[in-house]
């Protein structure tokens, strides 16, 4: 999707690959916002809109830095075993979009 | 109003397509347009929000900081600022540094008046700042025409100065008209020439708009070429997701095939009043002030006409085309500046509909206007001329036939 009326058009496919299995967290220069069916996610730096399109997904991006993966993540949030595969494809979007970076401290213990 | 909006229903649904939650309306607008003023030193033919003179009620530079303090509290990252001619304000260049000094990034629609090299060094220096020069001909002919005398000139120095500076993105935008359809690949190059993107809008009969749209608006064959350029061109050209009646035409253009109007986006104008869109400023699609109680938030969550404006429309002719899910019925202004009902096919609707529409308008009809006018009532240095079509009305009846004035009865 382009444009979105505003003509901030919607990243590039630039970023990074995604590994589940590493540290990840939501992008220092992005901002959630929350709607009704989710969130709108803003990058500061590439001024590019994107959208979370279920609570759970904002709940995941929102606590990606409180643990060691995203697969762990994926699992405290509840993510049903059959869409992890789903969750795993957005998180790889929103790294491809710099929404979410890699984390390179260690994970909370 | 009442009476040709889908009635309020239904409740939103979970998951789904984005266009689909998009239709009951967010949280905040994804970004919305603020006119500034509705001084402008142009008169162009077209303008939408009828501009020309201040409005002696215009926001106070308190005011209008008051309102950016509160669009960063509702996480609006992003307004397009806009008039009239928003840099002849004294305080432009303070509020758009205060705006993004509160996380409020700005892209601002401007002729070009002011960007000198300075200002240009300026603009360059500045992050989370776009800048949009107004073009509507690739030659200064076709500009000028609808402009006025030495527009042209303006812009293209104005792109200069900016290109000169090393400002990043500058955006050339253009409403498409009958006269300059046939020059988009010429704007494509212009803007290539000096490093900037082009974006290109739909022209709506709103304000001044409504005067020349019946000469001014694309044909349907036009409409046909601006389609399968926009498919070929689409990727590197910008358009507001403003084309998606186009769409009706089999594939769908990229961007939101969607009416935004007070479900995504809205219009602040000069003196604060909140509109659905910046093409319909008009009493029947005004939300509330932004200096009432509760603000511009109060205004965009809890007023009753945006309620009504977040619902899918499920009734009307529309609802039973077959492009209807392409298309979603076209542009309510446009609709709404032609007499049109809302839920009836847009006037430009590329299956026909809307000329059929327009046919069976009753002869009596008055279409709505503004109850707002800020034209200038003298002329304007450059005052723009459509051949045969005089701005300024003749001085005397008889100037204009010979007949004129006469009581044949």
């Amino acid at each position: 999707m382009r444009g979105v009326l505003i003509d901030a058009a919607v990243a590039p496919a630039t970023g990074t690959a995604f590994d589940p299995d590493l540290a990840w967290q939501r992008a220092r220069s992005v901002a959630l916002r929350p709607e009704p069916f989710g969130a709108l996610v803003y990058h500061f730096g590439t001024r590019k809109l994107s959208f979370l399109k279920s609570k759970t997904l904002v709940r995941v991006v929102e606590t990606l830095a409180d643990h060691p993966s995203a697969t762990a993540t994926l699992a405290a949030c509840d993510v049903p075993e059959a869409q992890r595969a789903t969750y795993v494809r957005a998180l790889a979007d929103l790294a491809r979009s710099q929404m979410i970076e890699r984390r390179t401290e260690g994970p909370p213990a | 109003m009442t009476a040709v909006l889908p009635s309020r229903p239904v409740r939103r649904p979970t998951g789904g397509r984005l266009i689909d939650q998009f239709e009951y309306g967010l949280d905040a607008p994804i970004c919305l347009t603020w006119e500034l003023t509705y001084a402008c030193n142009l008169a162009c033919v077209h303008c939408l929000s009828s501009s020309g003179r201040r409005d002696p009620r215009e926001l106070t530079t308190v005011q209008a900081e008051a309102v950016i303090d509160e669009l960063q509290r509702m996480q609006v990252f992003y307004v397009n600022i806009g008039g009239g001619e928003p840099t002849v304000r004294p305080d432009f260049w303070h509020l758009l540094d205060y705006a993004v000094g509160h996380d409020v990034g700005v892209k601002f629609s401007t002729n070009g008046i002011k960007l000198d090299e300075a200002r240009a060094r300026q603009l360059a220096r500045t992050d989370y700042v776009d800048v949009q020069i107004s073009l509507d001909g690739a030659t200064a002919e076709v500009n000028d025409a609808v402009r006025g005398t030495g527009s042209f000139a303006t812009a293209t120095r104005a792109l200069e100065n900016l290109a000169e500076a090393g400002m990043k993105d500058v955006k050339v935008s253009v409403v498409v008209t009958r006269e300059n359809v046939s020059q988009l690949d010429d704007f494509k190059a212009l803007t290539d020439s000096v490093g900037a993107q082009l974006r290109i809008t739909r022209f709506r009969p709103s304000g001044r708009g409504a005067d020349v749209w019946d000469r001014l608006h694309p044909t349907q064959a036009q409409q046909r070429e601006l389609y399968s350029w926009l498919l070929a061109n689409g990727d590197d050209v910008l358009t507001g997701d403003s084309f998606f009646h186009l769409s009706a035409f089999g594939e769908a253009l990229p961007g939101l095939n969607l009416c935004g109007a007070g479900r995504v986006v809205c219009l602040i104008d000069p003196v604060g009043d909140v509109y659905a869109c910046p093409f319909a400023i008009h009493e029947d699609f005004l939300a509330g002030n932004v200096l009432g109680d509760g603000g511009f938030q109060r205004v965009w969550q809890g007023s009753e006409l945006f309620a009504d404006l977040r619902n899918p429309q499920t009734g009307g002719a529309c609802t039973q085309c077959q492009h209807f899910d392409s298309c979603r019925g076209g542009c309510m202004a446009a609709k709404f500046f032609t007499g049109l009902p809302l839920d009836g096919p847009d006037p430009e609707c590329v299956q026909g509909y809307g000329e059929t529409a327009l046919a069976a308008r009753d002869l009596a009809l008055v279409t709505p206007r503004s109850h707002l006018d800020h034209s200038h009532k003298g002329p304007v240095r450059g005052q723009p001329t459509l051949l045969g079509m005089p701005s300024i009305p003749p001085a005397k009846l008889c100037d204009e036939s010979p007949l004129a004035g006469l009581d044949l009865r």
